[in-house]
């Protein structure tokens, strides 16, 4: 639950492809160990909000600020930030040339500076935790969706971040594959990461976030607690949203 | 006597293709290096590096290589005084490596940049999400990637820097084509014979070399 200063906030945030308002007056807050999953229909710029919060996509107009820093604009500053805030892909983006283990103990190496060898240990020690400590040497190509996708999660971990941003992290898996990443999700949330999830996952909506956040058109709609939100969506676009997806 | 059985001809014959092996191969580390620094300027976040960068590729890509060797010999040894040996033929060898390495390099840069357009953008993406610098992306993920889709043109591109190293002859190395020519006006009786002896040696270079680098390829065709 948030305690303290909120650890993400975004205050009135602009973007704009070309004429696309992508984010359209976002403000938004996020508390140290807080996780808040955004659901909205696709186009409604979920996706780049989350690419926001680690300046994959820089903004045209307001603030994002993390851990009471506003984001650096480029540069080593900005590379520093990107170390403390971990992001899973929906395409998973493990580097294809590296081996899994690799691929966790890249971050740990080229940008920490730590010992390989201690960085070595601490990456099987991740991998076990997702699940997948036997498959440390094989390459990317070689492992399914949902453990390649766990492999990601275990990069991200492996920086140690103050904060987790995963962007549809289980649209590209098959369906029985969603539940092993999702259960690795569901006990990073439990351990207290502040998270920040675009998913389609209603289930660990409702089950997994302190907040879900509903956005449509690039405006954030509604901020409520999920059991709230699922039992009374306030706005027109989330009854709509809602009862598209839920009577399936 | 004949052509090929006198000595002196056939000194001349293999210290021709020695030049063109020469300046092949300093010529081919050159224009690697600069290309590849080329290709890293052209995808920079700074934008007088990627105009330096497109300027350079634009200027040696459409610019005749005689006219870029030409200008070596002319401009920056005979007019600005840039002397880089004593000896008469190592100096125009090297010049003839500046002429051909810049112009090159234009080439390597554009196979760089169309290997690095192979690589999909979130691997660089999943590269800065772990806080690696633009240098460390590039060196780091994105070019050990593009490195296997530009072997194959890597390929072309040598064998034709090997040709192309013939026009050195025309500032003064008695490279190949010039021994060649110089053949051609003594022997005159025997100009198809040695058309086919220097074709054939060129051939004899460079087939193996294409089919290396088409192997290489094969070999490190990326897994996805």
């Amino acid at each position: 639950m948030a305690t303290g200063e909120p650890l993400i906030v975004l205050d009135s945030v602009n973007k704009w492809f070309g004429p696309l308002h992508v984010l359209d007056d976002v403000s938004l807050s996020v508390g140290r160990g807080e996780v808040v999953v955004v659901i909205g229909p696709s186009g409604s710029g979920k996706s780049t909000l989350c690419r926001t919060i680690n300046r994959l996509e820089p903004i045209n107009s307001g603030t994002i600020t993390f851990d009471g820093q506003a984001l650096p604009a480029e540069g080593k500053a900005l590379a520093k930030l990107r170390s403390e805030v971990g992001m899973v892909f929906q395409s998973f983006n493990l580097f294809a040339h590296k081996t899994i283990l690799e691929n966790v103990t890249l971050g740990p190496i080229k940008v920490r500076k730590e010992k390989p060898a201690a960085a070595r240990e601490r990456g099987l020690a991740l991998l076990d935790r997702v699940g997948i400590a036997n498959q440390a040497d094989k390459y990317p190509a070689q492992l399914s969706g949902g453990q390649q996708q766990r492999a990601a999660i275990a990069r991200a971990l492996a920086m140690q971040p103050k904060a987790m941003l995963f962007d549809e992290p289980t649209s590209a898996l098959d369906p029985e594959m969603v539940g092993e990443v999702l259960d690795v999700m569901t006990s990073l949330a439990r351990d207290g990461m502040t998270m920040v999830v675009v998913t389609h996952e209603m289930g660990f909506a409702r089950h997994a976030a302190n907040r879900v956040i509903f956005m449509a058109d690039g405006k954030l709609v509604e901020d409520a607690a999920p059991t709230e939100f699922f039992a009374n969506p306030r706005s027109e676009r989330a009854k709509d949203f809602l009862s598209k997806i839920l009577t399936h | 006597m004949d052509v090929f059985t006198d000595p002196e001809n056939l000194d001349a014959f293999v210290s021709g293709f020695v030049w063109i092996l020469k300046l092949t191969g300093a010529s081919a580390v050159c224009a690697l290096v600069i290309g590849v620094l080329l290709a890293a300027m052209r995808v920079s976040p700074v934008p007088v590096l990627r105009v330096f960068g497109a300027a350079w590729v634009n200027i040696f890509r459409n610019t005749p290589l005689t006219l870029v060797v030409f200008f070596c010999y002319f401009g920056l040894y005979a007019t600005l005084g840039l002397s880089l040996s004593q000896e008469l033929d190592v100096n125009i060898y090297w010049l003839g490596v500046i002429g051909l390495s810049t112009y090159t390099a234009a080439f390597v840069c554009e196979a760089v940049r169309s290997g690095i357009n192979t690589v999909p953008t979130g691997q660089a993406e999943a590269a800065r999400a772990i806080g690696l610098s633009f240098a460390q992306t590039l060196r780091i993920v994105v070019l050990p990637q593009a490195a296997r889709s530009v072997i194959a043109p890597f390929g072309s591109i040598l064998i034709a820097l090997c040709k192309n190293a013939t026009i050195v002859g025309t500032i003064g190395l008695v490279e190949a084509s010039s021994v060649m020519k110089d053949l051609l006006n003594s022997y005159g009786n025997a100009v198809i014979l040695i058309f086919l002896v220097f074709a054939g040696t060129f051939a004899a270079l460079l087939i193996p070399t294409g089919y290396f680098f088409g192997w290489l390829a094969n070999r490190l065709a990326v897994k996805r």
